[in-house]
């Protein structure tokens, strides 16, 4: 493991030196160093936690980073405004000003490009251009040949659509769905040289018809990667008590279990906060009720074993959670 | 002798039919056929007729599995008559292949090592290719003093066929090589050897 995912948590002061309307719904942010100096290394595919104080509450988000891995006199992210969702994208859109200081940690990479790879086909859907950014800059940098797949909503929801075709030319294909188009996905599939890598990020529904055409099409699992993070799931309160610590503590509805156990003072290790990564996986003690595995990283035997539980997106339908912690 | 639990003693899973891939790319060696037989006989008619099979007798000669390879009906069959002209033949085939073929390579250590190198030099992902160990369990080990290879290695220790150095047989073994590492097994005292014992047979 490599020393970011070891200092995943570290926390990272920074001043937010610019903010870009991208889209209808995405704004861009440039993050530089309240310190100085310049930002971590990273590589393209790689994500950083925004940590956000909205009122009383501490929320923590994921976004991957888009900008040059050259660059490192920032970091940049870009945050589609989620109405429903728990309030950080829409504190990014309406409360963060130019000048405002947040903390990000260190980046962790869960989605790197394959460096033995001959050929990527990169397919991302809405707000998942982002890391798809950092990798065709990256694959430029390198030489190596690929092919990026955009498709969207309608034509004001493409965020950096124009940018990306100006720059890459004839490598970007644009799908607008409104206008009825669809990704030739069946065809693109079967006409890879051997060593082709495909990568996939977007909405769920979408990430799971690609990984499922890729295998039909005999694609070994090695060369189909995706990221996707969840936000947590809301759900009734109920309490959690973590054995070891010697506390108890109440998860609110619209709160995860890792946030209610860090808002306790005890800070459980965690990665990507959104379901991905299997690093704050937390052994379950007893439950009074059933848990609802809302992450895609356990197997589905794990889950039927009721023995572990990630904290950072799944919850119980019950009222009492023990955990060992 | 043998170090127990290092870990990148590769492990083979055995041949197990992809059966969404496109095209079936198997290298055979010697017993290693018994195991292209084991995964394709009970298989759908359809595996065969994408299934190309490229076969040395090699190891098990001089029993012959080709007839019964052919029995098979598969889309290609070629016999090859060394390891060496069947890693050429290999190589010519992923060149031009295409993503949805899937790879199989069946037969002794020594010859699923050597084919997975040119597997992994066309960016075939180590995992993705299904491997079975059939026939003897000599060893491919490369001396870590000369970097020469000694081929079917049965005992303990032996001498390197290059520098005549006594090697100790180890399970370190090297992906890339395709070999196991052999080291000078009495450098405090040249010729002070423990009784070599045949433990690959």
């Amino acid at each position: 493991m490599s020393m970011n995912l070891m200092s995943g948590s570290t926390e990272i002061p920074v001043r937010v030196a610019d903010i870009v309307q991208v889209s209808e719904r995405v704004k861009r942010f440039r993050f530089e160093p309240v310190a100085g100096g310049s930002m971590p290394v990273f590589s393209a595919g790689a994500h950083v936690v925004v940590s956000m104080n909205i009122g009383s509450r501490r929320a923590r988000n994921p976004y991957s980073l888009m900008g040059s891995v050259t660059d490192l006199s920032a970091y940049e992210i870009s945050v589609l405004k989620t109405v429903d969702s728990r309030g950080g994208s829409v504190f990014l859109h309406d409360s963060v000003k130019i000048g405002d200081q947040l903390t990000v940690s260190t980046p962790v990479n869960l989605f790197p490009v394959e460096q033995r790879g001959r050929k990527f086909i990169l397919i991302a859907g809405g707000i998942g251009i982002t890391p798809m950014i950092a990798m065709a800059e990256q694959l430029t940098a390198q030489k190596l040949p690929f092919e990026l797949h955009y498709a969207y909503r309608n034509d004001q929801a493409g965020a950096y659509a124009d940018t990306l075709k100006a720059r890459y030319g004839h490598l970007v294909h644009l799908y607008i769905d409104s206008r009825d188009e669809r990704i030739p996905l069946d065809a693109l599939l079967k006409n890879q040289p051997l060593g082709t890598h495909l990568y996939v990020c977007g909405p769920g529904g979408m990430i799971n018809w690609v990984l499922e055409s890729g295998r039909k099409a005999g694609w070994p699992e090695e060369n189909l990667h995706s990221e996707r993070f969840l936000a947590p799931p809301s759900g009734k309160p109920f309490s959690v008590v973590l054995e070891r610590s010697k506390k108890t503590v109440t998860v609110g509805e619209h709160e995860s279990i890792l946030e209610a156990i860090e808002a306790s003072g005890v800070e459980p290790p965690y990665l990507c906060r959104g379901g991905a990564c299997g690093q704050c996986l937390t052994g379950v003690v007893s439950c009074d009720g059933t848990l609802e595995h809302n992450d895609h990283y356990l197997a589905p035997e794990e889950r039927d074993s009721n023995q572990k539980i990630m904290i950072c997106v799944s919850r119980i339908k019950g009222s009492n959670l023990v955990l060992d912690l | 002798m043998l170090v127990s639990g290092i870990k990148s003693r590769p492990v083979y899973t055995g041949l197990i039919l992809d059966p969404h891939a496109e095209h079936h790319l198997i290298a055979v060696e010697g017993e290693g056929a018994l195991a292209v037989l084991d995964m394709l006989s009970p298989a759908p008619r359809d595996a065969a007729e994408k299934a190309t099979i490229l076969y040395t007798k090699a190891g098990s000669a001089p029993v012959d599995h080709e007839g019964a390879l052919a029995k098979l009906h598969p889309y290609r069959l070629q016999p090859l008559p060394t390891i060496q002209t069947l890693l050429i033949r290999l190589q010519g085939f992923l060149t031009t292949a295409k993503m949805g073929t899937r790879l199989y390579i069946a037969g002794t250590e020594g010859f699923i090592g050597q084919a997975m190198q040119v597997a992994l030099n066309n960016a075939i992902d180590f995992h993705s290719v299904r491997t079975e160990h059939r026939g003897s369990l000599a060893r491919r080990i490369q001396c870590v003093h000369c970097k020469g290879f000694t081929e079917n290695v049965t005992m303990s220790h032996v001498p390197c066929a290059h520098c005549g150095l006594n090697l100790l047989v180890r399970d370190h073994y090297s992906r890339r090589l395709g070999a196991f590492q052999g080291v000078c097994i009495d450098a405090e005292v040249p010729g002070e050897l423990p009784p070599a014992e045949e433990i690959f047979p």
